[in-house]
Protein backbone atom coordinates (compact mmCIF):
# COMPACT_ATOMS: atom_id res chain seq x y z
CA UNK A 1 0.00 0.00 0.00
CA UNK A 2 1.35 3.35 -1.07
CA UNK A 3 1.31 6.19 1.44
CA UNK A 4 0.97 9.91 0.78
CA UNK A 5 4.43 10.46 2.27
CA UNK A 6 5.92 8.04 -0.25
CA UNK A 7 4.28 9.88 -3.14
CA UNK A 8 5.55 13.22 -1.82
CA UNK A 9 8.99 11.66 -1.59
CA UNK A 10 8.92 10.52 -5.21
CA UNK A 11 7.64 13.92 -6.37
CA UNK A 12 10.50 15.60 -4.48
CA UNK A 13 12.79 13.85 -6.98
CA UNK A 14 11.05 15.30 -10.04
CA UNK A 15 13.11 18.23 -11.31
CA UNK A 16 11.68 21.43 -12.73
CA UNK A 17 12.38 21.15 -16.47
CA UNK A 18 13.75 24.69 -16.76
CA UNK A 19 15.61 24.89 -13.45
CA UNK A 20 16.59 21.27 -12.79
CA UNK A 21 18.29 21.94 -9.44
CA UNK A 22 14.92 22.37 -7.78
CA UNK A 23 12.08 19.90 -7.67
CA UNK A 24 8.43 20.47 -8.44
CA UNK A 25 7.82 20.18 -4.69
CA UNK A 26 10.45 22.86 -3.91
CA UNK A 27 8.75 25.10 -6.43
CA UNK A 28 5.47 24.82 -4.53
CA UNK A 29 3.38 23.72 -7.49
CA UNK A 30 2.34 20.36 -6.03
CA UNK A 31 -0.57 21.42 -3.83
CA UNK A 32 -2.07 18.13 -2.76
CA UNK A 33 -1.51 14.42 -2.87
CA UNK A 34 -4.30 12.03 -2.01
CA UNK A 35 -4.11 8.27 -1.93
CA UNK A 36 -7.35 6.34 -2.19
CA UNK A 37 -8.50 3.96 -4.85
CA UNK A 38 -6.24 5.97 -7.08
CA UNK A 39 -3.42 8.42 -6.51
CA UNK A 40 -4.36 12.02 -7.25
CA UNK A 41 -1.80 14.77 -7.55
CA UNK A 42 -3.04 18.37 -7.69
CA UNK A 43 -0.77 20.81 -9.49
CA UNK A 44 -1.02 24.60 -9.63
CA UNK A 45 0.82 25.97 -12.67
CA UNK A 46 3.16 28.97 -12.39
CA UNK A 47 2.81 31.57 -15.15
CA UNK A 48 -0.14 31.23 -17.57
CA UNK A 49 2.11 30.91 -20.59
CA UNK A 50 4.98 28.97 -19.06
CA UNK A 51 5.94 26.31 -21.62
CA UNK A 52 7.27 24.10 -18.82
CA UNK A 53 3.76 23.45 -17.47
CA UNK A 54 2.84 20.60 -19.79
CA UNK A 55 6.31 19.09 -19.41
CA UNK A 56 5.92 19.14 -15.63
CA UNK A 57 2.64 17.22 -15.83
CA UNK A 58 4.30 14.69 -18.09
CA UNK A 59 7.31 14.32 -15.76
CA UNK A 60 5.10 13.79 -12.71
CA UNK A 61 3.11 11.18 -14.55
CA UNK A 62 6.28 9.41 -15.71
CA UNK A 63 7.88 9.47 -12.23
CA UNK A 64 4.85 7.83 -10.62
CA UNK A 65 4.45 5.30 -13.41
CA UNK A 66 8.02 4.19 -12.66
CA UNK A 67 6.70 3.30 -9.19
CA UNK A 68 3.87 1.30 -10.73
CA UNK A 69 1.25 3.98 -10.17
CA UNK A 70 -1.02 5.50 -12.80
CA UNK A 71 -1.82 8.85 -11.21
CA UNK A 72 -4.67 11.21 -11.85
CA UNK A 73 -3.20 14.67 -12.25
CA UNK A 74 -5.51 17.58 -11.62
CA UNK A 75 -4.81 21.21 -12.40
CA UNK A 76 -5.99 23.82 -9.94
CA UNK A 77 -5.54 27.49 -10.72
CA UNK A 78 -6.99 29.01 -7.55
CA UNK A 79 -5.52 30.27 -5.36
CA UNK A 80 -2.94 31.34 -7.95
CA UNK A 81 0.63 30.16 -7.57
CA UNK A 82 2.94 32.52 -5.72
CA UNK A 83 6.68 32.45 -5.10
CA UNK A 84 5.82 32.50 -1.36
CA UNK A 85 5.26 28.76 -1.86
CA UNK A 86 8.88 28.08 -2.84
CA UNK A 87 10.36 26.15 0.08
CA UNK A 88 13.33 27.34 2.16
CA UNK A 89 15.28 24.38 0.80
CA UNK A 90 14.31 25.37 -2.73
CA UNK A 91 15.58 28.90 -2.14
CA UNK A 92 18.93 27.59 -0.93
CA UNK A 93 19.20 25.36 -4.00
CA UNK A 94 18.41 28.28 -6.31
CA UNK A 95 21.10 30.44 -4.70
CA UNK A 96 23.68 27.66 -4.92
CA UNK A 97 22.84 27.27 -8.61
CA UNK A 98 23.42 30.98 -9.24
CA UNK A 99 19.81 32.19 -9.25
CA UNK A 100 18.90 34.81 -6.63
CA UNK A 101 15.71 33.64 -4.86
CA UNK A 102 12.66 35.93 -4.73
CA UNK A 103 12.61 38.82 -2.28
CA UNK A 104 9.26 38.31 -0.55
CA UNK A 105 6.82 41.19 -0.52
CA UNK A 106 8.06 42.75 -3.75
CA UNK A 107 5.44 41.34 -6.13
CA UNK A 108 4.29 43.93 -8.69
CA UNK A 109 1.34 46.03 -7.69
CA UNK A 110 0.79 47.57 -11.10
CA UNK A 111 1.56 50.95 -9.56
CA UNK A 112 3.79 52.69 -12.00
CA UNK A 113 7.11 53.43 -10.40
CA UNK A 114 8.86 56.17 -12.29
CA UNK A 115 12.32 55.31 -13.61
CA UNK A 116 12.10 51.94 -11.99
CA UNK A 117 15.04 50.39 -13.77
CA UNK A 118 17.38 49.47 -10.97
CA UNK A 119 14.35 48.50 -8.93
CA UNK A 120 13.13 49.73 -5.60
CA UNK A 121 14.55 46.84 -3.58
CA UNK A 122 17.85 45.05 -3.16
CA UNK A 123 18.75 41.62 -4.47
CA UNK A 124 21.92 39.99 -3.13
CA UNK A 125 24.29 38.58 -5.75
CA UNK A 126 24.07 34.76 -5.58
CA UNK A 127 27.81 34.49 -6.31
CA UNK A 128 29.50 37.01 -4.01
CA UNK A 129 26.64 38.08 -1.73
CA UNK A 130 27.07 41.79 -2.54
CA UNK A 131 23.95 43.93 -2.54
CA UNK A 132 25.57 46.34 -4.99
CA UNK A 133 23.42 44.97 -7.81
CA UNK A 134 21.13 46.37 -10.47
CA UNK A 135 18.29 45.20 -12.69
CA UNK A 136 19.13 44.85 -16.37
CA UNK A 137 15.69 43.75 -17.53
CA UNK A 138 12.48 42.81 -15.76
CA UNK A 139 12.08 39.86 -18.11
CA UNK A 140 14.70 37.15 -18.32
CA UNK A 141 15.38 33.77 -19.84
CA UNK A 142 12.10 32.32 -18.54
CA UNK A 143 8.82 34.00 -17.52
CA UNK A 144 9.72 33.64 -13.83
CA UNK A 145 13.11 35.35 -13.96
CA UNK A 146 14.57 38.84 -14.40
CA UNK A 147 18.08 39.68 -15.57
CA UNK A 148 20.33 41.39 -13.01
CA UNK A 149 24.02 42.14 -12.68
CA UNK A 150 26.38 42.50 -9.76
CA UNK A 151 28.47 45.67 -9.64
CA UNK A 152 30.91 44.16 -7.14
CA UNK A 153 31.93 40.94 -8.93
CA UNK A 154 30.75 42.17 -12.35
CA UNK A 155 28.82 38.94 -13.05
CA UNK A 156 25.34 38.88 -14.57
CA UNK A 157 22.82 36.68 -12.79
CA UNK A 158 19.19 35.56 -12.91
CA UNK A 159 16.76 36.77 -10.27
CA UNK A 160 13.68 34.64 -9.56
CA UNK A 161 11.00 37.34 -9.48
CA UNK A 162 8.62 37.66 -6.56
CA UNK A 163 5.20 36.73 -7.90
CA UNK B 1 -28.97 36.08 -22.05
CA UNK B 2 -25.23 36.73 -21.99
CA UNK B 3 -23.21 34.38 -19.82
CA UNK B 4 -19.64 33.71 -18.71
CA UNK B 5 -18.85 32.20 -22.12
CA UNK B 6 -19.50 35.54 -23.84
CA UNK B 7 -17.17 37.30 -21.44
CA UNK B 8 -14.55 34.56 -21.73
CA UNK B 9 -14.66 34.73 -25.53
CA UNK B 10 -14.09 38.49 -25.50
CA UNK B 11 -11.25 38.27 -22.99
CA UNK B 12 -9.76 35.25 -24.72
CA UNK B 13 -9.84 36.83 -28.17
CA UNK B 14 -8.32 40.11 -26.97
CA UNK B 15 -5.45 38.34 -25.19
CA UNK B 16 -4.92 35.89 -28.06
CA UNK B 17 -4.81 38.55 -30.79
CA UNK B 18 -2.62 40.95 -28.82
CA UNK B 19 -0.41 38.03 -27.77
CA UNK B 20 0.06 37.06 -31.40
CA UNK B 21 0.79 40.66 -32.39
CA UNK B 22 3.43 41.00 -29.67
CA UNK B 23 4.95 37.66 -30.65
CA UNK B 24 5.64 39.10 -34.11
CA UNK B 25 8.51 41.01 -32.45
CA UNK B 26 10.31 37.78 -31.57
CA UNK B 27 13.76 38.08 -33.15
CA UNK B 28 13.18 41.69 -34.29
CA UNK B 29 13.28 43.86 -31.14
CA UNK B 30 15.86 46.65 -30.92
CA UNK B 31 17.87 44.94 -28.15
CA UNK B 32 18.04 41.41 -26.77
CA UNK B 33 16.45 42.25 -23.40
CA UNK B 34 13.43 43.80 -25.08
CA UNK B 35 13.12 40.87 -27.45
CA UNK B 36 12.95 38.55 -24.45
CA UNK B 37 10.55 40.83 -22.58
CA UNK B 38 8.17 41.01 -25.55
CA UNK B 39 8.28 37.24 -26.03
CA UNK B 40 7.52 36.73 -22.33
CA UNK B 41 4.57 39.10 -22.44
CA UNK B 42 3.24 37.40 -25.56
CA UNK B 43 3.51 34.05 -23.75
CA UNK B 44 1.59 35.35 -20.73
CA UNK B 45 -1.17 36.69 -22.96
CA UNK B 46 -1.45 33.52 -25.03
CA UNK B 47 -1.46 31.45 -21.82
CA UNK B 48 -4.30 33.57 -20.51
CA UNK B 49 -6.12 33.19 -23.83
CA UNK B 50 -5.87 29.43 -23.44
CA UNK B 51 -7.68 29.62 -20.09
CA UNK B 52 -10.36 32.05 -21.29
CA UNK B 53 -11.01 30.17 -24.54
CA UNK B 54 -11.01 26.89 -22.62
CA UNK B 55 -13.80 28.28 -20.46
CA UNK B 56 -15.74 29.68 -23.43
CA UNK B 57 -15.31 26.40 -25.29
CA UNK B 58 -17.02 24.41 -22.53
CA UNK B 59 -20.25 26.20 -23.40
CA UNK B 60 -19.61 26.44 -27.14
CA UNK B 61 -18.61 22.79 -27.42
CA UNK B 62 -15.21 23.51 -28.93
CA UNK B 63 -11.66 23.33 -27.60
CA UNK B 64 -9.49 26.40 -27.04
CA UNK B 65 -7.40 25.36 -30.06
CA UNK B 66 -10.44 25.01 -32.27
CA UNK B 67 -11.65 28.45 -31.25
CA UNK B 68 -8.23 29.98 -31.89
CA UNK B 69 -7.40 28.34 -35.18
CA UNK B 70 -10.69 27.50 -36.88
CA UNK B 71 -12.74 30.68 -36.72
CA UNK B 72 -12.79 33.42 -39.32
CA UNK B 73 -12.40 37.11 -38.54
CA UNK B 74 -16.12 37.80 -38.18
CA UNK B 75 -16.36 35.34 -35.28
CA UNK B 76 -13.61 37.03 -33.24
CA UNK B 77 -14.67 39.29 -30.36
CA UNK B 78 -11.39 41.05 -29.53
CA UNK B 79 -11.02 44.77 -28.93
CA UNK B 80 -9.86 46.48 -32.11
CA UNK B 81 -6.79 47.98 -30.41
CA UNK B 82 -5.40 44.44 -30.06
CA UNK B 83 -5.27 43.89 -33.83
CA UNK B 84 -3.57 47.20 -34.66
CA UNK B 85 -0.30 46.55 -36.50
CA UNK B 86 2.87 46.85 -34.41
CA UNK B 87 4.35 49.92 -36.08
CA UNK B 88 7.69 50.87 -34.56
CA UNK B 89 8.86 49.80 -31.10
CA UNK B 90 7.41 52.95 -29.51
CA UNK B 91 4.05 52.34 -31.17
CA UNK B 92 3.99 48.78 -29.84
CA UNK B 93 4.77 50.00 -26.31
CA UNK B 94 2.14 52.72 -26.44
CA UNK B 95 -0.49 50.19 -27.57
CA UNK B 96 0.61 47.89 -24.74
CA UNK B 97 0.44 50.64 -22.13
CA UNK B 98 -3.05 51.82 -23.18
CA UNK B 99 -4.26 48.20 -23.18
CA UNK B 100 -2.45 47.12 -19.99
CA UNK B 101 -4.02 49.97 -18.01
CA UNK B 102 -7.47 48.77 -19.07
CA UNK B 103 -6.56 45.07 -18.71
CA UNK B 104 -5.33 45.46 -15.14
CA UNK B 105 -8.39 47.46 -14.05
CA UNK B 106 -10.68 44.93 -15.76
CA UNK B 107 -9.01 41.89 -14.15
CA UNK B 108 -9.13 43.48 -10.71
CA UNK B 109 -12.87 43.86 -11.06
CA UNK B 110 -13.29 40.37 -12.53
CA UNK B 111 -11.67 38.90 -9.41
CA UNK B 112 -14.98 39.79 -7.74
CA UNK B 113 -17.07 38.19 -10.50
CA UNK B 114 -20.20 36.27 -9.51
CA UNK B 115 -18.89 33.47 -11.75
CA UNK B 116 -16.18 31.59 -9.78
CA UNK B 117 -14.38 30.30 -12.89
CA UNK B 118 -14.04 33.84 -14.23
CA UNK B 119 -12.76 35.06 -10.86
CA UNK B 120 -10.13 32.30 -10.77
CA UNK B 121 -8.72 33.08 -14.20
CA UNK B 122 -8.72 36.80 -13.42
CA UNK B 123 -6.83 36.27 -10.16
CA UNK B 124 -4.14 34.29 -11.94
CA UNK B 125 -3.79 36.74 -14.84
CA UNK B 126 -3.82 39.85 -12.65
CA UNK B 127 -0.35 39.19 -11.22
CA UNK B 128 1.12 38.86 -14.68
CA UNK B 129 -0.61 41.94 -16.03
CA UNK B 130 0.58 44.05 -13.09
CA UNK B 131 4.09 43.31 -14.39
CA UNK B 132 3.10 44.15 -17.95
CA UNK B 133 1.71 47.52 -16.94
CA UNK B 134 4.67 48.45 -14.75
CA UNK B 135 6.97 47.78 -17.68
CA UNK B 136 4.94 49.38 -20.46
CA UNK B 137 4.21 52.55 -18.47
CA UNK B 138 7.84 52.83 -17.41
CA UNK B 139 9.04 52.61 -21.00
CA UNK B 140 6.38 55.02 -22.28
CA UNK B 141 7.65 57.54 -19.74
CA UNK B 142 11.29 57.01 -20.62
CA UNK B 143 10.71 57.27 -24.36
CA UNK B 144 8.18 60.12 -24.10
CA UNK B 145 10.47 62.11 -21.84
CA UNK B 146 13.52 60.99 -23.84
CA UNK B 147 15.15 62.45 -26.93
CA UNK B 148 13.41 64.66 -29.46
CA UNK B 149 13.13 61.68 -31.78
CA UNK B 150 11.70 59.28 -29.21
CA UNK B 151 9.28 61.95 -27.92
CA UNK B 152 7.97 62.65 -31.43
CA UNK B 153 7.46 58.96 -32.13
CA UNK B 154 5.61 58.38 -28.85
CA UNK B 155 3.34 61.35 -29.43
CA UNK B 156 2.61 60.10 -32.96
CA UNK B 157 1.82 56.64 -31.56
CA UNK B 158 -0.52 58.09 -28.93
CA UNK B 159 -2.33 60.21 -31.54
CA UNK B 160 -2.65 57.27 -33.94
CA UNK B 161 -3.94 54.84 -31.27
CA UNK B 162 -6.30 57.22 -29.50
CA UNK B 163 -9.38 56.40 -31.67
CA UNK B 164 -9.04 52.79 -30.49
CA UNK B 165 -9.15 53.64 -26.78
CA UNK B 166 -12.85 54.41 -26.46
CA UNK B 167 -13.97 50.89 -27.37
CA UNK B 168 -12.45 49.53 -24.16
CA UNK B 169 -14.94 51.65 -22.20
CA UNK B 170 -18.03 51.38 -24.40
CA UNK B 171 -20.54 48.72 -23.45
CA UNK B 172 -23.12 46.98 -25.63
CA UNK B 173 -26.16 44.87 -24.81
CA UNK B 174 -23.95 41.87 -23.94
CA UNK B 175 -21.87 43.96 -21.55
CA UNK B 176 -25.03 45.28 -19.89
CA UNK B 177 -26.30 41.75 -19.33
CA UNK B 178 -22.94 40.62 -17.98
CA UNK B 179 -22.87 43.59 -15.61
CA UNK B 180 -26.45 42.93 -14.55
CA UNK B 181 -25.57 39.34 -13.66
CA UNK B 182 -22.48 40.48 -11.72
CA UNK B 183 -20.23 38.51 -14.08
CA UNK B 184 -18.24 41.53 -15.31
CA UNK B 185 -18.10 45.26 -14.63
CA UNK B 186 -19.79 47.71 -17.00
CA UNK B 187 -16.96 48.87 -19.31
CA UNK B 188 -17.83 52.51 -18.63
CA UNK B 189 -17.13 52.01 -14.93
CA UNK B 190 -13.42 51.42 -15.61
CA UNK B 191 -12.87 54.74 -17.37
CA UNK B 192 -12.29 57.06 -14.40
CA UNK B 193 -9.56 54.85 -12.94
CA UNK B 194 -7.90 54.43 -16.33
CA UNK B 195 -8.05 58.17 -17.01
CA UNK B 196 -6.44 59.00 -13.66
CA UNK B 197 -3.61 56.48 -14.14
CA UNK B 198 -3.01 57.38 -17.76
CA UNK B 199 -3.04 61.12 -17.11
CA UNK B 200 -0.27 60.54 -14.59
CA UNK B 201 1.76 58.48 -17.06
CA UNK B 202 1.25 60.97 -19.89
CA UNK B 203 2.14 63.95 -17.71
CA UNK B 204 5.39 62.34 -16.71
CA UNK B 205 6.00 61.32 -20.32
CA UNK B 206 5.56 64.97 -21.40
CA UNK B 207 3.04 63.67 -23.94
CA UNK B 208 -0.17 65.52 -24.82
CA UNK B 209 -3.42 63.61 -24.39
CA UNK B 210 -5.47 63.91 -27.60
CA UNK B 211 -8.71 65.85 -27.23
CA UNK B 212 -10.96 63.89 -29.57
CA UNK B 213 -13.47 61.51 -28.01
CA UNK B 214 -14.05 59.69 -31.29
CA UNK B 215 -14.06 55.94 -30.71
CA UNK B 216 -13.86 53.30 -33.41
CA UNK B 217 -16.18 50.49 -32.33
CA UNK B 218 -17.10 47.03 -33.59
CA UNK B 219 -14.50 44.49 -32.43
CA UNK B 220 -16.64 43.02 -29.66
CA UNK B 221 -19.44 42.49 -32.17
CA UNK B 222 -17.19 40.88 -34.79
CA UNK B 223 -16.74 43.90 -37.07
CA UNK B 224 -13.00 44.11 -37.55
CA UNK B 225 -10.42 46.14 -39.42
CA UNK B 226 -8.67 44.73 -42.47
CA UNK B 227 -5.66 43.88 -40.30
CA UNK B 228 -7.27 40.97 -38.45
CA UNK B 229 -7.67 38.82 -41.57
CA UNK B 230 -3.98 39.13 -42.37
CA UNK B 231 -3.05 38.26 -38.81
CA UNK B 232 -5.28 35.18 -38.86
CA UNK B 233 -3.89 34.08 -42.22
CA UNK B 234 -0.50 33.72 -40.57
CA UNK B 235 -1.63 32.51 -37.15
CA UNK B 236 -4.01 29.87 -38.51
CA UNK B 237 -1.93 28.76 -41.49
CA UNK B 238 -0.87 25.40 -40.13
CA UNK B 239 -4.34 24.23 -39.07
CA UNK B 240 -5.82 25.46 -42.34
CA UNK B 241 -3.17 23.81 -44.50
CA UNK B 242 -2.99 20.58 -42.48
CA UNK B 243 -6.40 20.19 -40.80
CA UNK B 244 -6.19 18.40 -37.46
CA UNK B 245 -2.39 18.37 -37.39
CA UNK B 246 -0.95 17.64 -33.94
CA UNK B 247 2.53 17.15 -32.53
Amino acid sequence: MVTEAQVWGWLAEVPDPEIPVISVVDLGIVREVSVGEEVTVTVTPTYSGCPATSVITFEIDAALRRQGITPRIETRIAPPWTTDWITAEGRDKLRAYGIAPPVDGTAPTGRRVARMVGGNFTVACPRCGSTETEEVSRFGSTPCKAAWRCKSCAEPFDYFKCH
Amino acid sequence: MADAADLALRMGDSTLILGHRVSEWCGHAPILEEDIALANIALDLIGQAQMWLGLAGETLGRSADQLAFLRDAGAFRNLLICERPNGDFGHTLMRQCLFDGWHLAMLRRLIGSSEPRVAEIAAKAEREVAYHFERSSDLVIRLGDGTGESHARMQAALDALWPWVGEMFTGDATDAELAGAGIAPAPESLRAEWDATMDEVLAESTLIRPESDFAQLGGKQGRHTEHLGHLLAEMQFLQRAYPGATW
